[in-house]
């Protein structure tokens, strides 16, 4: 049976057919749709297979873990900077092994769509030392589920599968086979504790499985050859592949690599048959670094360090046919009177409201900074409100404001949402307080995970209680509404709380505009349905 | 036969959903095709896009090359002269003409008329007008299917009245009955 999947529909079927026990993750684009689909899946929901939103990515690496341990099929998915938050678990869980398959899907953005970096998760699949693979299309990003959990339990180690943003939202028709039942091999019998005594054997183990781990890329089916004409070689990965052949056709010389450690004889073969290699990959040189360590300075090797490719920034069909000298099709210039259309903030999102009291607060102050963090009301950076000095990672908000504080400069304000508070927050608001920091955190509270489409949000009806709990004076603790018509009162009890010498929050906690149309769109439906 | 289309507009205009639509007509008709779009930040208020591509051969690539788009179908009459180096000479572009003003700098009537005029192949009509005409304010999106259907060959307009029965199925045959007829519109036939 054939079905029209998004790519991280396919790794969701995939691994439900694959027989998984659950998926631990928290949203972050474009990974998000691939734990939506599971939520949504009649046998997912008739197995119970575990899909419920995670606090962050450690957490759901470390569940995911706990799943393993317990001889069950686990899955964890993320955005590529997920897997910095994810590390710690992570790598360790390349020294503790796994028991049930483990693999942890990153989802790489080339380009920047929704993301401030293009970090490649191919590196933490190598310093890991662990396997990684990387599907081409959809069919493959379907079937390779059921094969990098049968790859993670004859390792017995995690496995990583990394997609990029191209193939993440891309849909096509998809071939399904027959379900597997949930696998379940019981609970491990090992003990996974990781004391330095232990820890150096089960590091020498998985050093010992590197030779493991290259014979299974140098035969698998993933890491293909095929000649053409001419005497460059191609190594192409992942998706890079359909862009060479759509360059090509059938005269490329291409190894396409979809499976992790490099297949080295089979590059090496390459290298002998042809002149020179052109190395395509989305993402950053990881491959090409490797290719020329393998080849030696005398051979030449081309891709994006040599600028054949460009250095940032995603493939497309057309850097990829220039790279490889096939002229492009004559093209219309930019149209002059095109203007751009930056995302914005809805019309009547309560973060607007939050921006306006900030901004007309705050300019009656000399100087101030305002400290942002991820999610829709980042966008609060551009114009109209301009309020925000940074955005780095999640949680940064709070924690800079918190080390600018130090530094003695006031006001210094965080704003974070509601789902970042919990997702790593809250750490850093422990340490203002044990601190003593005069800081003012404004936890922009709209009851979800906005930005990436509205899922459930950890902390909903606990933030005053977490607040206080830390060690926030209840009455620095204050919760408005954000609406145009309350803004007096926002206004002032953002004063009272810049001036008051430590630590204080403010709660302007209000629906998000999307989520709440569409529960009342759900609610519409449910009332004619009945 | 292969078809390349720019799909465009501004997020919330219902871009994704002719998408569908085409994707499922294509499906049934035994069609290749792959189809990418922009999901996350990119939809609130900005511009959006997505490549679809069909064929009755292998299709390799999820996105279009530069210069070979067969078609821009767009909402929005500035967002159809975004796309402009993906279409080919031969291209056409199918537009709403009436514009969606969310920015300051947003061109002069006047500018825009003159950037439309110059184009190759152009097909405009004032989509939500005609959708309210046809008794359905938010059917904007299937007048503009309508329209393209008119040229887009690869698929017959009985296939996507077909597929749009399909995906609209689930809500009921009144919400049906309302697309098919502003589709109809936009098909003018």
């Amino acid at each position: 049976m054939k079905k029209l999947l998004l790519g991280d529909e396919a790794i969701a079927l995939g691994a439900i057919h694959a027989g998984l026990g659950g998926v631990y993750a928290y949203p972050g684009t474009p990974s998000t749709e691939i734990t939506e689909y599971i939520q949504a899946d009649a046998l997912a929901r008739e197995r119970g297979v575990h899909s419920r939103w995670c606090t962050n990515e450690k957490t759901a690496m470390e569940a995911a873990l706990g799943m393993s341990y317990a001889g069950k099929r686990a899955l964890v998915c993320m955005k590529h900077v997920g897997m910095n938050v994810a590390a710690d678990a992570f790598v360790n869980s390349a020294i503790t092994g796994v028991h049930g398959g483990l693999v942890v899907v990153a989802a790489d953005d080339p380009s920047m769509h929704s993301s401030q970096n293009e970090q490649d998760s191919r590196f933490y699949a190598s310093f890991a030392m662990v396997p990684a693979m990387e599907p081409g299309n959809q069919q493959e990003a379907y079937d390779m589920m059921r094969a990098a959990f049968e790859l993670s339990e004859q390792l017995r180690e995690p496995v990583v599968l990394r997609i990029v943003t191209r193939l993440a939202h891309s849909r096509a028709a998809v071939e399904v086979s027959e379900p597997m039942e949930v696998q379940d091999r019981g609970i491990c019998q090992e003990r996974w504790v990781l004391l330095p005594g232990i820890a150096r054997g089960r590091y020498a183990a998985l050093l010992e499985k590197q030779d493991d781990m290259l014979a299974s890329s140098e035969t698998s089916i993933y890491n293909k050859v095929e000649k053409g004409e001419g005497s460059l070689g191609i190594i192409a990965c992942g998706i890079a592949y359909n862009y060479v052949k759509e360059a090509l056709g059938d005269k490329a010389n291409v190894l396409k690599v979809s499976q992790y450690p490099l297949p080295e004889s089979k590059i090496c073969q390459l290298a002998k048959e042809n002149d020179a290699i052109m190395v395509v990959e989305d993402g950053q040189p990881v491959v090409e670094q490797q290719v020329k360590a393998l080849l030696g300075a005398d051979y030449p090797v081309k891709g994006r360090l040599t600028g054949d490719l460009p250095r940032a920034g995603e493939l497309t069909p057309d850097n990829v046919a220039k790279a490889l000298g096939v002229e492009g099709k004559e093209t219309m210039q930019h149209s002059t009177i095109v203007a751009p259309r930056p995302p914005q903030l809805c019309q009547g999102c309560g973060h607007r409201d939050v921006y306006t009291a900030l901004n007309q607060v705050l300019a009656t102050y000399p100087d101030y900074r305002v400290f942002g963090d991820i999610g829709c009301y980042t966008l609060g950076a551009l114009p109209p409100f301009k309020a925000l000095a940074s955005c780095v990672d999640m949680g940064a908000s709070i924690t800079m404001a918190k080390g600018a504080a130090d530094a003695g400069f006031h006001p210094s304000v965080a704003i974070i949402g509601d789902s970042t508070f919990t997702h790593s927050g809250m750490t850093g608001l422990l340490d203002a307080v044990n601190d003593g920091s005069n800081i003012t955190v404004v936890i922009s509270d709209n009851l979800t995970t906005g930005m990436t489409g509205g899922q459930e949000s950890a902390g909903t009806s606990k933030y005053e209680a977490i607040c206080t709990a830390l060690g926030v004076e209840p009455e620095h603790v204050r919760v408005v509404v954000p609406l145009p018509k309350n803004m007096e009162e926002i206004t002032r009890i953002l004063k009272e709380e810049i001036d008051y010498p430590g630590v204080s929050v403010i709660i302007p906690r209000r629906e998000c505009i999307q989520t709440a149309a569409r529960k009342a769109r759900e609610a519409r439906k449910l009332r004619e349905n009945n | 036969m292969k078809k390349d289309i720019i799909l465009c507009g501004v997020g919330g205009q219902g871009i994704l959903s002719i998408a569908t639509i085409i994707g499922e007509a294509a499906t049934r008709a035994g069609l290749n095709l792959k189809q990418a779009e922009v999901h996350g930040m990119s939809q609130r208020g900005g511009d959006v896009q997505s490549h679809l591509r069909l064929s009755d051969k292998t299709i390799y690539s999820d996105l279009i090359a530069q210069g070979s788009a067969d078609m821009i179908i767009s909402m929005e009459p500035m967002e159809s002269l975004r796309y402009l180096p993906y279409l080919s000479k031969e291209g056409r572009v199918v537009t709403g003409s009436k514009p969606f003003v969310n920015i300051p700098n947003y061109p002069e009537e006047e500018a825009l008329q003159g950037a439309l005029a110059e184009l190759p192949s152009l097909s405009m009509m004032d989509i939500d007008a005609v959708a309210k005409d046809a008794g359905n304010a938010r059917g904007a999106n299937m007048v503009l299917l309508g329209m393209a259907a008119r040229h887009l060959q690869i698929l017959g307009a009985d296939e996507l009245r077909d597929a749009i029965r399909t995906v609209f199925a689930r809500k009921g045959e009144a919400v049906v009955e309302a697309n098919l007829k502003a589709f109809q519109a936009g098909l003018g036939e």
